[in-house]
C-alpha cells in the first residue's frame, strides 16, 4: 500500500514506511536535530526536531511530535515551519542554551531560529527570563543528548559510558567515576557530540 | 465446618496495622478464650475497611457494628459487653463530628452512604489471605466462564460493550487496549499489571492489592486468555511489603488449585506470572519507562508509537493496565457489559477508586459511581472539612493534576468534565485542601515532586520544570515579580507541548490551574508580599497580644530556637530574627495569646 503524506505542502509518496526526519530530506526540507545520528538507534529526548502532525481521520487535532524517531502514516499531513513549531523550537534551544550559554551549535540553531543569545532585544520573555535573569543551574557544556552514551554501546560495543541519576541531576559518567575498562580510547564519544564536551587526551 | 454466631471483622490494611490493628486482633483472641467465646465468635482478618482515619476498625457481623479507634484496653470492655453479653458499646461506635448520637451500624455511616463497590466489593467481607473466602464470594466463576464458555473474541467484546477505560490515569478504553494487542502480530505475548502507585496521598491500588488480591490475579488470568498471553508480570513498588506477600500467597494458593500455571481449570490454557519490585522511580508509572524497567534498562520513556500492544516487552506485544483496571474485569465477565455500562455517565462507566485525603473530615477509600459530583464526594461522603474551616480547593490525579475551586465543585467527576475543569481524572488521588492552604505553595510542592521525579530524557521537563520550580520558589519568598505569572503560564503551556512523556505533559498542570483559580493569592505574594494563608514561612510573623500574654512561659519553654523572651508572670515576646517560624509556640498557648500575621 502506498503511503500519501505531505510535508509543508509538498505531496509525497512512499512505498515503506520511513521516519519523518528521512522523509523531510527527501523532499529537501530541513529539520534541525541535536540527538540524532542516521547510524544510532533513534532517542526522542532533545526534542529540537518536533513538528507538528495532523491525521486525515482526525482532521483539526495537531500535535507536535519528534520527527527522528516517528514513523510517516498514510494521510499525515506534516508542518515543519508552523507557529508552534517554531515556538517549541525556540524554547527547547532557550533552555539548552541557560544549561550551556557558549556552545556554539546551540547559538548557531539560535541565529536559524530568528534569535541570537547576545541580543537581549531579540529574545521573547521566556528567552529574556532564561538567558538573563534566571540562574544557571549546572555548570557544563554537555546537553545530555545520549549520542556519546550510543554510539559507545551500538557502534564500538564497548559500554564505557552511561547516565547517571535522573533529572537536573543526570551525567554521562564512565563506571563509578573511574576510568572505564572497556574504553579503547576511540575518541567515537568525542567525534559524536554536538557542543564539543568530550575532549580526547593522549595517555601519559 | 464449625459454625460462629458471630465474625469479627479487623482491618489489617497498611493503615490500620500501622495503628497496631494486629495488636487489637491478639487482645480480642485474648478476652475471647477468657470469656470461653472463642467456639461462637470468629475473627477474621480482612483487607482495607476504607474508613482509614478512623482505624483501627472492627466490625461484627451479622449486625454489621463499626467499632473505630480502637484501642487494646477497649478490648476487654468491649469483649464483656458485646460479645458475651449483647451491649454494643456506644463510646466506641462512630459519630459525626456536627452531633454526638453514635450510628451503630456501618452502612448507616455517611462515609459509606453513597459508595458504591465494584473494585473493593470484597473489602471488610473477606479474609485476602484464604481463597477459599474468595471463591465463596463467586472467585473464579468469571474465570470459568472465559475459559470454558466464552472466545477470546468474545471476552474482547464484552469488556469493549462494559466501556471500561483505564483506570490508571489516561482513561483509554481497556477493551480497544487488549484488541490491539491481540491483532498485534506475533506468538509470544505479555501483560503487566502496574501496581506502581506513585501519587503523593494516593493508596487506591495498595489497598486493592491488600484487600482482594484474587480479583486483581482473576482479572489478569482473563486479560491473558483474551490476547493471548502466556505469561504475565506484576510491577509492584517496593514500598508496599503487605500487598506483596498478600499477592505471593494469593499466587501460592492459586497455584495450588490450579488456577495459575499450566493447564488452568484442566483447559488448555497456561499462564504464570512474575514478580518486579520498583525501586522507587515515580516515572516507571508510565508504561514505556516500566516496561524499560522490567528489561533491566534505564527507568525512562520513549516515544509512542510503536504502543506497547504492538512493541512492549522485549519488543513483543504486551499489553499493560493498573491494578484497578485489572479488578474490574472479573466482575463484568461474570455480570455483564450491561450491567457494568448501565453504572456512570455516558463516557465513562462504572466506578472510581479514590482515595479522600487532606482536610476533610472522613479521610479514606472511597468507590463511587462515575458521575457523583465532586461536592458529594466531599461533603457527604467525607463528612466536610474539619473545624468548620471553609473549603478552597481540591485536587485531583496528584502532581499531574489540577485544583478544582469551589464554584466547580458540582461538575460530575468523569474523564471528560475533570479534563474541562483542567484537573485530571488521573489514578485517583483526591487531596482536599481548606482556607488555610497556600495554594502557591502547593504548586510548588507538586511541581517540586515532578521536578525531583523527572528522568532527565527529555529538555522540557527536566530543565524547564526546574525554572519554573525556581520562579515558585521566588514567589513564595516574596521575590516574585508581576510577570513570573505570565512567564509560568507560559512556560507551562510550552512543556505541556514539548515534553516527551505524561510525566512532562502533566507537571505544569497544578501550577497553571491555581493561577487559573487562585490568581490572587500569586498576586498578594508578589504585589504585597503577603501570604493570605499564612503559610508561607518568610512572608509571616509570629508575636505575642500583649494584653493576652500572661507570661506562663510555655512558649518560651517549647520553642526550639530558643527565640522568646520574658520573665515568668510578664510578657514575652518573640525575637523576630531568630525565629524560625515553626509554629510551634501557636499550637502550645492556652491563652490565644500568639499571634500570625
Amino acid at each position: 500500500m502506498m503511503i500519501d503524506l505531505t510535508i509543508d505542502n509538498k505531496n509525497m509518496e512512499l512505498e515503506e514506511k520511513i521516519t519523518i526526519l528521512e522523509a523531510a530530506k527527501r523532499v529537501g526540507v530541513k529539520i534541525p536535530t541535536l540527538c540524532h545520528n542516521d547510524k544510532l538507534k533513534a532517542y526522542g529526548g532533545c526534542r529540537i526536531c518536533l513538528v507538528e502532525v495532523t491525521a486525515r481521520q482526525v482532521p483539526g487535532r495537531s500535535r507536535l511530535i519528534p520527527a527522528c524517531c516517528s514513523q510517516v502514516e498514510d494521510g499525515l499531513t506534516i508542518v515543519t515551519d508552523s507557529e508552534r513549531v517554531k515556538e517549541a523550537r525556540v524554547f527547547i534551544i532557550e533552555l539548552l542554551l541557560s544549561r550551556c550559554p557558549d556552545s556554539e551549535e546551540l547559538k548557531r540553531l539560535a541565529a536559524e531560529l530568528g534569535f541570537s543569545p547576545e541580543d537581549r532585544a531579540s529574545l521573547d520573555m521566556v528567552g529574556e527570563y532564561l538567558l538573563y535573569r534566571a540562574p544557571q543551574l549546572v555548570d557544563t557544556n554537555c546537553i545530555l543528548c545520549g549520542l556519546c552514551i550510543r554510539v559507545c554501546a551500538e557502534i564500538t560495543e564497548r559500554h564505557a559510558i552511561s547516565f547517571s541519576e535522573r533529572g537536573m541531576k543526570r551525567r554521562v559518567k564512565t563506571p563509578f567515576d573511574k576510568v572505564a575498562d572497556t574504553c579503547i580510547g576511540c575518541g567515537a564519544c568525542a567525534y559524536v557530540c554536538p557542543t564539543d564536551t568530550i575532549t580526547i587526551e593522549e595517555a601519559p | 465446618m464449625p459454625r460462629h454466631r458471630m465474625h469479627l471483622m479487623v482491618c489489617t490494611g497498611t493503615g490500620c496495622v500501622s495503628n497496631k490493628s494486629l495488636g487489637i486482633k491478639e487482645a480480642l483472641e485474648r478476652e475471647l478464650e477468657k470469656q470461653s467465646l472463642q467456639e461462637e465468635v470468629r475473627i477474621i482478618t480482612t483487607g482495607c475497611n476504607g474508613f482509614c482515619a478512623n482505624g483501627p476498625i472492627v466490625v461484627a457481623q451479622p449486625e454489621g457494628i463499626f467499632y473505630q479507634l480502637l484501642t487494646e484496653e477497649d478490648i476487654p470492655h468491649l469483649v464483656e459487653e458485646h460479645f458475651l453479653k449483647g451491649r454494643p458499646v456506644e463510646k466506641l461506635m462512630y459519630s459525626p463530628p456536627e452531633d454526638e448520637s453514635p450510628i451503630p451500624k456501618m452502612k448507616d455511616i455517611g462515609f459509606f452512604g453513597k459508595q458504591q463497590l465494584i473494585a473493593l466489593a470484597n473489602r471488610g467481607i473477606i479474609d485476602p489471605e484464604n481463597i477459599d473466602e474468595y471463591i465463596g464470594r463467586d472467585g473464579y466463576k468469571a474465570l470459568a466462564k472465559a475459559l470454558t464458555s466464552m472466545t477470546p473474541e468474545e471476552i474482547i467484546e464484552e469488556i469493549k460493550g462494559s466501556g471500561l477505560r483505564g483506570r490508571g490515569g489516561a482513561g483509554f478504553p481497556t477493551g480497544r487496549k487488549w484488541e490491539f494487542c491481540r491483532n498485534a502480530p506475533g506468538n509470544a505475548k505479555y501483560i503487566i499489571c502496574n501496581c506502581d502507585e506513585g501519587d503523593p496521598g494516593a493508596f487506591m491500588d495498595r489497598s486493592i492489592m491488600e484487600s482482594d488480591p484474587h480479583a486483581v490475579l482473576e482479572g489478569m488470568l482473563i486479560g491473558a486468555r483474551a490476547i493471548g498471553a502466556g505469561h504475565g508480570f506484576v510491577y509492584i513498588r517496593n514500598e508496599y511489603p503487605l500487598a506483596l506477600e498478600r499477592l505471593l500467597k494469593a499466587m501460592k494458593q492459586a497455584g495450588e488449585y490450579g488456577l495459575l500455571g499450566d493447564d488452568i481449570l484442566g483447559t488448555e490454557f497456561s499462564f504464570d506470572i512474575t514478580i518486579n519490585r520498583g525501586a522507587g522511580a515515580f516515572v516507571c508509572g508510565e508504561e514505556t519507562s516500566l516496561i524499560g524497567s522490567l528489561e533491566s534498562k534505564l527507568p525512562e520513556p520513549r516515544v509512542r508509537p510503536p504502543y506497547p500492544a504492538i512493541s512492549g516487552y522485549m519488543g513483543k506485544p504486551t499489553n499493560i493496565n493498573n491494578v484497578e483496571t485489572w479488578s474490574n474485569i472479573p466482575h463484568i465477565v461474570r455480570r455483564g457489559a450491561e450491567w457494568f455500562s448501565g453504572i456512570g455517565t455516558e463516557t465513562s462507566k462504572g466506578t472510581k477508586v479514590f482515595s479522600l485525603v487532606g482536610k476533610v473530615n472522613n479521610t479514606g477509600l472511597v468507590e463511587v459511581p462515575m458521575g457523583i459530583s465532586m461536592r458529594e464526594i466531599i461533603y457527604d461522603i467525607g463528612g466536610g472539612i474539619p473545624g468548620n474551616k471553609k473549603f478552597k480547593a481540591v485536587q485531583t490525579g496528584g502532581p499531574s493534576g489540577g485544583c478544582i475551586p469551589e464554584s466547580l465543585l458540582d461538575i460530575p467527576v468523569d474523564y471528560e468534565s475533570l479534563t474541562k475543569a483542567g484537573a485530571i481524572m488521573g489514578s485517583g488521588g483526591m487531596i482536599v485542601m481548606d482556607e488555610e492552604t497556600c495554594m502557591v505553595e502547593v504548586a510548588r510542592y507538586f511541581l517540586s515532586f515532578t521536578q525531583e521525579e523527572s528522568c532527565g530524557k527529555c529538555t522540557p521537563c527536566r530543565e524547564g520544570t526546574r525554572h519554573m520550580l525556581n520562579i515558585l520558589e521566588n514567589i513564595t519568598r516574596g521575590k516574585g515579580e508581576e510577570k513570573d505569572l505570565d512567564l509560568l503560564e507560559r512556560m507551562g503551556k510550552l512543556i505541556k507541548d514539548t515534553a516527551l512523556c505524561a510525566l512532562g505533559n502533566t507537571a505544569p498542570n497544578p501550577v497553571i490551574t491555581t493561577i487559573k483559580h487562585f490568581r490572587h493569592e500569586y498576586e498578594a505574594h508578589i504585589r504585597d508580599q503577603k501570604c493570605p494563608a499564612r503559610v508561607c514561612k518568610e512572608l509571616i510573623r509570629y508575636y505575642i497580644l500583649e494584653d493576652r500574654c500572661n507570661g506562663c512561659t510555655l512558649c518560651a519553654r517549647n520553642c526550639p530556637s530558643d527565640t522568646i523572651r520574658g520573665e515568668r508572670k510578664e510578657v514575652h515576646v518573640i525575637e523576630q530574627e531568630k525565629c524560625i517560624k515553626c509554629g510551634i509556640c501557636l499550637s502550645v498557648c492556652r491563652f490565644d495569646a500568639v499571634r500570625v500575621e
